[in-house]
């Protein structure tokens, strides 16, 4: 049941990419998360459903050590996030890619220096050369080589997320932590952006986390959907029992 | 009941600022250090309020002589206006005034930046992509504004002493070399050393002040143009307090 089909082996005797067991998380007497757990296995791309304002930023900003949890533990690719500090934390940080809700592109910087940006602050021993290289291999991933020397505010959302997805990619990353992909953006940007995401997901096999309250992305993004609702982790299934589930609290995203 | 609330918001904003400045000196002086970034801020910070400096001090220095000039000659000392100006400029108004513009043009420009850069999400973005966005954004911004006060305030005292200059050749004649040699025979190490390390502490202010309204700016856009506005207000008060203060100390240690 649990085999990797392309290596024949046992999934669950790896350990998880990610792991959050009994996360709690309040802002004074506002309980975001209560005893939320998750875990993903290596290559797997699960999706975070949950309405507006349940929670999920705050999720992700604890799994990559933006917030810090008042309670649980996170463990990701086999380092513990709470105890994680300065050059280790940095290391870690390396490994996951982050796509801001708000894509957060540095809009005093280039496309080029926003994608070179994260490239010399974690391997300061790139040459020249090699991160030419790889500003341009992210850049026609996306499909936005032509934008290289522009502004980010001279380019559409639809661009500037891509632009954001490069920045995420240009890392190589092993976990990729979406949130909100596709949210302001029209459903036919949208699906590309998902399409993008999921060619991404196969070119370099990574392990995805997708936050999103958007049907399109969820149908097609996520083979395991897990459903935020009171901080907790409601259901975890695959679409299609969801579709038949008579569960009124997960029919609602389904209707 | 109004009154006290207000005192309170008061007193807990001052704690915050007092914070974020302990926060400035103990990140600061640890490796490792933004030193590219530093000195792009030393540039932009310096250079962009080099204009603004150069003809407000101007004005300020024309202006001030010919406003004096009749009390002067009532009194019948004209020939003491290159000592009377050039003794209020060093003094007073070149670092006040100086530092004054260099917060609402700098302080403003800082607060709205790391303002719209913390509601954007982008200081978030550059701490997950390994970079300690405090000493990358707000210790260089402050380090670079500390410095480079004082050297526009030096500069424009020599403006405002130029302006001088213009002022008391409308009326009357007044040869630069008697002019100059007036004034500096007039200014002695107590009139310079106090103002220009007031200074220091007007750009530490002004530094200080923009990143911790930047960064304390709220969600949207009405939130980030209220850090610009209060960052120029604060600002403006804590320099005047600061001129206050070292008035008050150059006394005490004798050297006013
Ligand atoms: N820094 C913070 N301080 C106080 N409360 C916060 C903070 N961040 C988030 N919250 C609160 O936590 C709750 C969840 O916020 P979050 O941003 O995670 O929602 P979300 O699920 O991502 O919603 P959306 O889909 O709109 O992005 C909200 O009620 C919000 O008010
Ligand atoms: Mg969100």
């Amino acid at each position: 049941m649990n085999i990797d089909i392309s290596t024949g082996k046992d999934r669950a005797a790896a350990p998880p990419v990610l792991r959050i067991a009994h996360l709690y998380k309040s802002f004074g007497a506002h309980h975001v998360l209560v005893d939320f757990n998750l875990e993903l296995q290596k290559g797997e791309s699960v999706v975070v459903l949950g309405r507006s304002g349940s929670g999920k930023s705050v999720l992700i900003k604890c799994i990559i050590g933006l917030l810090k949890p008042d309670q649980g533990t996170i463990m990701v690719l086999g380092v513990r996030v709470q105890d994680a500090k300065g050059e280790s934390l940095d290391q870690l940080r390396a490994k996951v890619g982050f796509l801001f809700q708000s894509n957060a592109l540095y809009d005093s910087m280039t496309v080029r220096e926003n994608l070179e940006f994260p490239l010399r602050r974690h391997w300061m021993r790139l040459s020249r050369e090699q991160v030419n290289e790889r500003v341009l291999e992210a850049l026609n991933d996306v499909g936005l080589a032509h934008t290289i020397e522009m502004m980010p505010e001279e380019l559409s959302g639809g661009m500037r997320k891509r632009i954001a997805l490069a920045r995420t990619l240009i890392l190589k990353p092993e976990l990729i932590l979406y949130d909100e992909p596709t949210t302001g953006l029209d459903p036919i940007t949208g699906k590309e952006i998902i399409r993008l995401m999921t060619d991404m997901q196969q070119k370099y096999n990574t392990t995805s986390l997708i936050i999103s309250h958007d049907m399109n992305c969820v149908k097609i993004a996520g083979k395991r959907i897990v459903i935020l609702i009171d901080g907790k982790c409601y259901a975890d299934g695959s679409y299609e029992t969801f579709c038949r589930s008579s569960d009124a609290r997960v029919k609602q995203f389904f209707e | 009941m109004q009154q006290e609330t207000s005192i309170k918001l008061f007193l807990a904003e001052a704690g915050d600022l007092a914070r974020f400045s302990a926060r400035f000196f103990r990140e600061a002086f640890r490796p490792p250090y933004e030193v590219a970034a530093f000195i792009r801020q030393c540039f932009v910070i310096g250079y962009r309020s080099l204009g603004l400096v150069s003809l407000t001090t101007f004005i300020m220095g024309l202006v001030l002589t010919m406003q004096l000039r009749p009390s002067m000659v009532a009194y019948g000392v004209a020939s003491q206006i290159p000592a009377i100006v050039s003794i209020a400029v060093v003094r007073e108004i070149g670092p006040v005034i100086t530092a004054l513009i260099f917060a609402g043009k700098i302080g403003s420009s800082i607060g709205a930046e790391l303002g719209s850069m913390k509601v954007t999400e982008q200081i978030d973005a550059m701490e997950v992509s390994g970079t300690n966005p405090f000493r990358y954004l707000a210790v260089t911004r402050i380090l670079a504004a500390t410095l480079m006060l004082p050297v526009l305030v030096l500069l424009g005292d020599a403006i405002a002493l130029y302006g001088a200059y213009l002022g008391v050749n409308i009326r009357g004649i007044t040869s630069f070399n008697l002019f100059w040699s007036q004034v500096f025979d007039n200014l002695s190490f107590s009139d310079v050393l106090p103002a220009f390390i007031k200074s220091y502490f007007f750009g530490f202010a002004v530094g200080t002040v923009g990143c911790y309204k930047g960064y304390s700016s709220r969600k949207g856009t009405e939130g980030v143009g209220r850090s610009a506005n209060s960052a120029v207000v604060v600002a403006s008060v804590v320099i005047f307090i600061i001129d206050l203060l070292t008035v008050q100390i150059a006394e005490a240690i004798g050297i006013n």
